[in-house]
């Protein structure tokens, strides 16, 4: 068997016992639980009162700050990984480099400081 | 009035019968005895690599596995060609591996639940769940059952498969993340060289659960809910993400074996050299959980229950017991990565690894569920603060330190404790520094004259007027 492969092979294995014990607790569940239609019961839950609209609508911007910079900096730490790997061989100049890729993010980091993005208004 | 009360808890004086003696002394020579075989055994060198030496399970895997290929290569069956040689052995091994995971959380959340319960209860002066069973032992049993008899509602509006799918997709990466702990040195069912990485991506598929969840309820709780843990966890991911690549600066591999055994050749855990890495890693683990400390996700006095509101039945349950289950897996990786792993500075060739690892991860639990029961939520606002001006800076800053740390270790020809010791009192006083100054700078202002005690409750509550009036147990 390809090495590759067989060393994947786990994850597809554990996936598809997970899924297995997932299906098992649901139909498990489908044939111990009671189970009736009725209209009241499927409102949904706001405090007792019925629900007042529709929940697609608007949300908040500042979340997508957050995502905009939760990706340039994962984007960073997946660039760093393969640098940590390989860069005690490399040298001192693997090292600068380094300190300007994440000085030049700092940066980044630091306007958005000062512009208020990290402000939870 | 105290003094009767007192009284009355004092046990009288048991004599133990003479029979029950001489079984115990008895039972205590005959662990003595089975310890001094073990240990001549041990000692003997005749265990080391066989398929029947209990303390590292990986060897009769491998033996199991040198068979089938045997089996394998004698009858060559069909499946060869279409899968590849040896499918056999790969198939079995990863089952195994999957089953052994699986049973271990199973039991071990059996018990962790019990017993996070019962230290909550003693944390918070009552007594936690003790009726089902001796101690209360069978509750978790109880809870699923009931649990499995409730009847699972979709809600009016909502999005029905995809209301269907989120119990299953968070299940998965709890399962799948547990491949590459290595329980003993050749005992990792999932030895990948990139285990690191593996475990960041997976771990983070979780997010993408939790918002399927909000989002499909059409319940505004649920949505906020999983808005507030999508922007927690994103933003906590950063710093998880760069304190585990100190670790990896450090020991120079992406593999979780080679992690720990960089650790027992040192005979050096890695809390001690990286204490910034370690603090960071632990509470961004506790933000990607969403537990109390960091619940906003669901909150209950704020948004009901988040991001699960109209999860009901055996669907919330799943929701609960992945929790717990990620809890368990950030206990097991702070061992794994920062306490050591499997090591025990050479009492591993006596002791089963995955006891070691076991015994290590419930240290690491208890400070979790500590963590639980002494702090109170933070506002979202103040830890979305805390992650992109406290810890990220803080992680980055901490990377190049430590980077610096690891040419040295290459390149400078200085015996270990040289090194090392240098290194772990260079970093125990940047995190002093750091920790203290910058927390200071970004408005941490400590009382002036230290805390004070809470007279009042000393005398009408709390454990010790417990004790006085002698219903604490």
């Amino acid at each position: 068997m390809d090495q590759l492969f067989g060393n994947y092979l786990p994850v597809l294995i554990a996936t598809v016992t997970g899924f297995i014990l997932v299906i098992t607790a649901l139909i498990g569940s489908r044939l111990l639980a009671p189970f009736s239609q009725e209209r009241e019961k499927a409102t949904t839950y706001e405090c007792g009162m019925l629900p007042v609209r529709r929940t697609s609508t608007n949300v908040g911007v500042r979340f997508y700050l957050y995502a905009i910079l939760f990706i340039i900096f994962d984007v960073e730490a997946v660039f760093i990984f393969p640098w940590a790997l390989s860069f005690v061989e490399v040298g001192a100049q693997a090292y600068w480099e380094m300190v300007l890729f994440v000085a030049i993010l700092a940066v980044g980091l630091v306007y958005a400081w000062k512009k208020g993005a990290l402000q939870w208004r | 009035m105290s003094s009767t009360l007192r009284q009355g808890r004092r046990r009288p004086a048991t004599r133990v019968p003479p029979g029950l003696m001489i079984v115990g002394a008895v039972f205590a020579l005959g662990f003595l005895a089975a310890n001094a075989a073990i240990g001549y055994v041990v000692i003997d060198g005749r265990l080391d690599g066989q398929w029947y030496d209990i303390r590292d399970l990986g060897f009769a895997v491998q033996e199991l596995k040198a068979q089938l290929d045997a089996i394998n290569d004698d009858q060559p069956g069909f499946l060869d060609d279409i899968v590849g040689q040896h499918w056999m052995s790969y198939a079995v091994g990863a089952l195994l591996g999957a089953i052994g995971i699986l049973s271990f959380i199973g039991g071990a959340l059996l018990v962790l639940i019990w017993v996070e319960r019962r230290l909550i209860g003693r944390m918070q002066i009552r007594r936690g769940p003790n009726r089902v069973g001796p101690y209360g032992l069978l509750q978790p049993v109880a809870d699923a059952v009931k649990l499995i008899q409730k009847e699972v509602l979709t809600p009016d509006g909502a999005d029905r498969i995809l209301f269907l799918l989120p119990p299953a997709i968070i299940f998965v990466p709890m399962m799948t993340a547990w491949g590459p702990v290595p329980w003993a040195p050749n005992m990792a069912y999932l030895d990948i060289n990139v285990g690191v990485l593996y475990l960041i991506a997976v771990s983070s598929l979780t997010t993408l659960a939790v918002f399927l969840a909000g989002w499909s309820s059409n319940n505004h709780y649920a949505l906020l809910g999983s808005m507030r843990t999508v922007a927690m966890m994103i933003s906590y991911e950063i710093p998880l993400s760069i304190a585990l690549l100190s670790v990896v600066l450090i020991t120079g591999s992406m593999q979780l074996s080679e992690i720990v055994q960089w650790q027992a050749d040192h005979n050096l855990w890695l809390i001690a050299l990286l204490p910034i890495a370690m603090v960071t890693y632990f509470f961004s683990s506790t933000a990607e959980l969403n537990r109390t400390p960091n619940d906003i996700a669901e909150a209950e006095s704020e948004i009901v229950a988040g991001f699960h509101t109209e999860y009901s039945g055996m669907k919330f349950g799943l929701f609960y017991a992945v929790e717990l289950g990620n809890a368990l897996l950030v206990a097991t990786l702070v061992a794994t990565f920062f306490l050591g792993g499997w090591s025990l500075f050479g009492l591993e060739e006596w002791i089963p690894g995955y006891l070691i690892l076991f015994a290590k991860l419930s240290a690491a639990y208890f400070v979790l569920v500590w963590l639980r029961g002494t702090l109170p939520r933070f506002r979202l606002d103040q830890l979305m603060r805390f992650a992109w001006q406290y810890l990220i800076p803080l992680s980055l800053f901490n990377l190049l330190i430590v980077a610096i740390e690891a040419s040295l270790l290459a390149r400078w020809d200085a015996p270990g404790l040289v090194t090392l010791g240098l290194f772990t009192v260079v970093n125990w006083g940047a995190a002093y520094i750091l920790f203290r100054d910058w927390a200071r700078r970004i408005g941490y202002q400590p009382d002036a004259g230290g805390p004070r005690r809470a007279e009042l409750t000393q005398q009408v509550g709390g454990i010790e007027a417990a004790h006085r009036m002698g219903t604490a147990t």
